[in-house]
């Protein structure tokens, strides 16, 4: 079992605090709302992207310290990545926070890996997946909100 | 019963054995996380004494057969118990008569059950329903259904900052297009305690029926249906120290032999052909098919543990739980509580600068501590307060002076976590 510590690591607190890539892109190519009913967790991102790469994106949100962590780290992963390697990063990430059994790759996951103290949170799962989620439907060409329920 | 243990302090009432009855609710000596469960969502469910469980496990393992139609020896004990706990239910609220006691699965299926059975033949276009801002979910919902059906309009009491209703505004949407009058009598999300008596009266003057949400009240306070002259009062067993998946809903006697029934099938009926059905009387005619036999004889164990104990010293005791709670909550800086009507029960809605209310429920839990995060059903409530969420501490009277001292402690270490 992993500590308290592990899950409110100073990176996430830090995170929370300031998060990265806050804010709108003026006229973003792509716009999606995600919201989780159960904490009432809110974000929007915005999305620009060029030639398959993610050229730029930021979010806005409202809701607890994983969730915007989460989207702040997330947004800082996937800045110029392709849309391929952020679909790979998330289909291992959302591993990272669902599977306990997994041995933590800190080399791979870098500091996504902080978030891996969900796991033993099930009820907290869906505040770290769900900037991940939007992430997928709007790259996905989506545009109905998505919602972790 | 074990002996209480060497005198624990049990708030200002040395009187009240706290730690005899914990004895009896064989759950809160497990632990969580490592650490002893402080359980402190009692407004959300309550937990269940031996007395209860044993009570279920009875009739499964004694007497398990079916009520009201066998001849047989096991269905005529397993009616006995049946029919016994709804005396024990018209007792406990002071209802006029067996008839008047109906068992439906919870608060939310009996105020459905109104509103599609009295609601439906009674109510037409324009006419008015009050709910007020503080409502549950499970009171604004079926309403909004009924409205949808009939044309009828709802109408809302708000409240004011201290989350008390405003009777001046009340009295204000009060006209002779009023039909129903629907109020929580204890809210879930502020812990106020509603002058319920006065509502009804004002609403009888306007010759609107009134049904009180107790769900909250039962579990806390003297519930004398009769006293507060409501039509209707609907209320949970697992919020009564009762089973999950029973409740009651009680109305005044007249009012529900003219309603029609909600639900068709075995048990409501007296007579059936094709042609024609007679109804069964009351209380039979809303408890169409089997119902929640166990849960039913569990819900009379649990009334007859609380009138053991007395529910005015429940109250008391549990009012000086939320005295100590509210005065050390005062000491925390950056915490605001949510909801502080004068007149309260032992409910302590609050948010906490900086600290979303679910980092709080992670990091409490991580210390066995089980408090409510979210709107509680009441996201009307987290609007009017401009909130997304609460943290939420509601005790009962198993809970003691020291479970809130380690409730203050975790707080204070959720914001170290987060300064
Ligand atoms: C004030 C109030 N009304 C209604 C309900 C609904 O009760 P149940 O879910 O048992 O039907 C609750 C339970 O949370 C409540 O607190």
């Amino acid at each position: 079992m992993l500590d308290l510590k592990d899950l409110y690591q100073e990176v996430i607190v830090d995170h929370n605090r300031s998060p990265r890539n806050f804010g709108k892109i003026e006229h973003p190519q792509k716009i999606l709302e995600g919201f989780n009913p159960l904490c009432g967790d809110r974000l929007t991102l915005y999305l620009n992207v060029d030639d398959g790469r993610i050229a730029d994106i930021k979010f806005d949100a409202s809701g607890c310290a994983i969730s915007i962590a989460s989207a702040s780290l997330m947004t800082e992963e996937v800045k110029r990545k392709s849309v391929a390697e952020a679909e790979t990063i998330f289909t291992d990430f959302h591993e990272l926070v669902t599977d306990s059994g997994q041995q933590i790759d800190f080399d791979k996951f870098g500091k996504l890996a902080v978030l891996a103290g969900v796991r033993d949170y099930p009820s907290r799962v869906k505040c770290a997946t769900l900037c991940w989620h939007t992430l997928q439907a709007v790259l996905a060409g989506d545009d109905t909100p998505v919602t972790t329920e | 019963m074990t002996q209480p243990n060497a005198a624990a302090p049990s708030a200002s009432d040395p009187g009240f054995p706290v730690e005899e009855y914990r004895q009896d609710f064989p759950i809160l000596s497990r632990t969580v996380r490592d650490k002893p469960l402080v359980y402190l969502d009692n407004a959300a469910t309550s937990q269940k004494p031996q007395q209860v469980i044993d009570a279920l496990d009875d009739y499964y393992h004694d007497y398990n057969s079916n009520i009201h139609r066998g001849v047989h020896t096991l269905s005529e004990l397993a009616t006995d118990k049946y029919e016994t706990s709804r005396g024990k239910v018209k007792d406990f609220i002071n209802a006029a008569s067996d008839k008047e006691i109906i068992f439906v699965r919870g608060t939310t299926e009996g105020i459905n059950l109104i509103a599609q059975s009295y609601g439906r033949s009674n109510l037409r276009a324009g006419d008015e329903i009050i709910l007020s801002e503080m409502e549950h979910h499970s009171n604004i919902v079926p309403w909004q259904l009924l409205c949808e059906q009939t044309g009828a309009i709802l109408k809302v009491i708000p409240i004011n900052d201290a989350g008390e209703l405003s009777m001046d505004e009340y009295k204000n949407l009060l006209n002779e297009r009023t039909r129903i009058v629907s109020v929580a009598h204890i809210s879930n999300a502020l812990g106020t305690v509603n002058p319920v008596k006065e509502i009804t009266d004002l609403a009888h003057a306007a010759n609107a029926v009134v049904i009180l949400d107790g769900a909250q009240a039962a579990p806390h306070t003297q519930v004398d249906v009769r006293a507060l002259n409501c039509d209707f009062y609907a209320f949970s067993g697992h919020k009564l120290f009762g089973p999950t998946g029973i409740g009651v809903l009680y109305g005044k006697q007249a009012l529900l032999e003219d309603m029609p029934p909600h639900h068709g099938g075995g048990d409501m009926i007296k007579m059936v052909t094709f042609e024609k059905t007679l109804y069964n009387d009351l209380p039979y005619k809303f408890e169409a098919g089997t119902p929640y036999i166990a849960g039913v004889i569990g819900l009379g164990e649990a009334i007859d543990y609380i009138n053991n104990i007395g529910i005015d010293r429940i109250g008391n005791y549990e009012h000086e739980l939320l005295q100590y709670a509210t005065e050390a909550a005062a000491t925390v800086t950056g915490l605001k509580l949510i909801g502080v009507a004068k007149d309260k029960a032992s409910i302590l809605s609050f948010v906490v600068h900086g600290i979303h209310p679910h980092d709080l429920g992670t990091i409490l839990d991580h210390d066995g501590i089980a408090i409510r995060s979210g709107h509680h059903c009441a996201m009307p409530v987290m609007e009017r307060f401009k909130i997304p969420a609460t943290a939420r501490a509601s005790f009962a009277f198993y809970n003691t002076i020291e479970e809130i001292d380690k409730l203050i402690t975790g707080i204070d270490k959720a914001k170290r976590i987060f300064k």
